[in-house]
């Protein structure tokens, strides 16, 4: 027992919870917050603060945290740095102890590390960076439902990425004609068409319906071009039971994949859709709907690199992860790093990429990360360069557009990442040759040709707002 | 703008049918061909040579054609043992897989004699 008798009041929060001799445990939790405190509060204080809030404090003594062991429970603020760049904010890096979490539950982490402490007064500003959570952790979380590996076996696609296509318009086709749209896709070469994620199951398109027409739409392409191929059927629903519906029923159809949105359905419907896709044979898509409220302000937040780690735990065997190239944020060594933390057993700590801890995932499978977001021929070879072999690369309107119509337009994205693959196994620089590789493979697919001719102007060059923390001064 | 085409992929005409990787591109020349064949040398994959006939090629297993030649890094080897295949087999496509035994996947895998039909 620490000392006698129970002290009513208020407490430093840096006399309990800030130990900088504290050496982390191989299976601590760790995280690494960037805070931003209101003028004048220390930041050994603040960052003990977090760590406190986050875990087993509150702001004042309570005589029951004498019937525990709060040493044992606590989380420790061990280390502060300061954030290259910046006059007042700093990274404080806290230790949780693991029993402090339900197994294999990122509710329950989630719910801990990016709680009530957010509304702190105390603090201007607060932004998770990075977890590390440790293997003893991981294992207990079922992870992605098949993996890169099982994937690609089922699928029979190897040796390049795969591609895919989210259909427009976004909201208002019927049944039949959305159908027409994934088959002409799937027909001119891709592998996936895909629903967009606010296609659920609106009185215009009933889920029912969708599902049936798309399926017919696979098989007939299959049939047609002698390959397998998908559509990220969307499971997203009002509610779990009405999710289980849907997914039982891509399943009664055949399909090999379904989709789900994992922030606006949350962690819990998306680990058990995770969990019934590993029991049922299905691919798992997951989109990223609501990512950028949360991710996108450099100040305040949960850093996508967290959400990358949380999704991969809770299963899914896509995630969407940015494209660098097209129009929507994300910059590149920040991407490079959280593809990482997507796709591989073991990532080692890298500032340059924003990767703040080692982090093993063991056997875990990985997941692949899918560029989406107003990319089109242009950008493919650079997308190859960035995402290697294990992505999906996804063009939408990048399909949809060609002026020959969807399967012209897939059959050029088809062409076109073959002809970089090609050329990238050839040991061609594909940034630096990117148009003379182009050029070439368009002279045996006037598909290609075309493409090339109506998006050659088009660019997506705006600054990235949320950079990684260098100086600049 | 141009004048809009057709896509010409027909259920009906065999040779609409494609077989994965590179099949969307003209047949290789002999040099691009070695130089994908050193590129899976040079990834360290085991290479392996399977064939079917054209009408089966969408299934899982083709015919193994004798055994992955394990540990073999000298392309004109690798190339000769599907020049050998493609000589008993000719109708058939002839593909070249690339093992990786750390992904346990295949890292690779190409038609390096395109069947019969088959431009």
């Amino acid at each position: 027992m620490a000392k006698k008798g129970y002290d009513a009041g208020v407490k430093e929060y840096r006399d309990t919870y800030w130990m900088p001799e504290y050496e982390p445990k191989d299976t601590d939790i760790l995280a690494c917050f960037k805070i931003t405190p209101q003028p004048g509060v220390p930041r050994e204080e603040v960052a003990a603060a977090v760590a406190a809030e986050s875990s087993t404090g509150t702001w004042t003594t309570v005589w029951t945290d004498l019937l525990t062991d709060l040493d044992h429970y606590k989380g420790r603020a061990y280390r502060i740095e300061d954030v290259p760049g910046s006059d007042d904010a700093i990274y404080a890096f806290i230790a949780y102890p693991i029993d402090l979490f339900e197994e294999g539950s990122i509710v329950n982490v989630l719910t801990s590390l990016v709680g009530n402490v957010f509304g702190f007064k105390a603090l201007r500003a607060l932004r998770l960076e990075d977890i590390r959570f440790p293997i003893a952790y991981v294992m207990t979380c079922g992870g992605p439902p098949n993996g890169i590996q099982v994937e690609r076996d089922k699928m029979n696609k190897y040796g390049r990425p795969m591609l895919g296509c989210t259909i427009k318009p976004k909201l208002g086709l019927s049944a039949k004609n959305y159908g027409r749209a994934c088959y002409e896709g799937l027909r001119g070469g891709l592998d996936f068409t895909k629903d967009d994620e606010n296609v659920n199951s609106q009185p215009f398109m009933r889920w029912r319906d969708r599902f049936g027409f798309v399926q017919d739409a696979i098989e007939r392409a299959e049939r047609e071009t002698g390959e397998r191929k998908g559509h990220y059927l969307n499971v997203t629903a009002p509610t779990p039971e009405e999710m289980y519906k849907r997914a039982e029923y891509a399943k009664e159809l055949g399909t090999p994949i379904i989709m789900h949105d994992f922030f606006t359905a949350g962690f819990t419907a998306n680990t058990g859709l995770a969990n019934w896709c590993r029991d049922n044979g299905l691919l798992l898509h997951i989109h990223r709907a609501m990512h950028a409220v949360v991710d996108r302000n450099p100040n305040h937040g949960i850093h996508f690199r967290v959400l990358a780690k949380c999704l991969r735990l809770s299963g899914g065997d896509h995630m969407h992860s940015g494209t660098v190239v097209g129009k929507l944020e994300g910059d590149r060594e920040s991407t490079l790093g959280w593809i990482d933390c997507m796709r591989d057993s073991f990532i080692k700590e890298d500032r340059s990429r924003g990767i703040f801890f080692d982090q093993d995932f063991g056997s875990m499978p990985g997941m692949l990360p899918v560029a989406s977001g107003g990319i089109h021929v242009w950008h493919m070879p650079a997308l190859v360069n960035i995402f290697g072999d294990d992505s999906v690369l996804q063009f939408g309107g990048g399909t949809l557009g060609h002026p020959w119509g969807n399967a012209a337009g897939a059959a050029a994205n088809r062409v076109a990442v073959e002809a970089c693959v090609e050329a990238r196994n050839a040991g061609k620089d594909l940034e630096k040759e990117s148009k003379e590789i182009l050029t070439s493979a368009a002279k045996h697919s006037p598909e290609l040709k075309i493409a090339m001719e109506t998006w050659k102007e088009i660019k997506f060059e705006f600054d990235t707002v949320d950079k990684l923390d260098i100086v600049h001064k | 703008m141009s004048k809009v085409q057709d896509y010409p992929s027909r259920l009906g005409d065999n040779s609409s049918r494609k077989f994965e990787t590179f099949s969307y591109l003209p047949a290789m020349s002999d040099k691009q061909i070695r130089q994908q064949v050193q590129y899976i040398v040079d990834q360290g994959y085991n290479p392996g040579v399977e064939h079917t006939e054209v009408e089966n090629a969408m299934e899982n297993y083709w015919y193994m054609w004798k055994l992955p030649l394990f540990g073999e890094t000298d392309v004109d080897a690798i190339l000769a043992e599907c020049k050998e295949c493609h000589d008993a087999n000719p109708d058939n496509h002839v593909r070249l897989i690339g093992y990786d035994n750390y992904a346990q996947s295949q890292g690779a895998s190409m038609v390096i004699y395109r069947g019969k039909g088959f431009k």
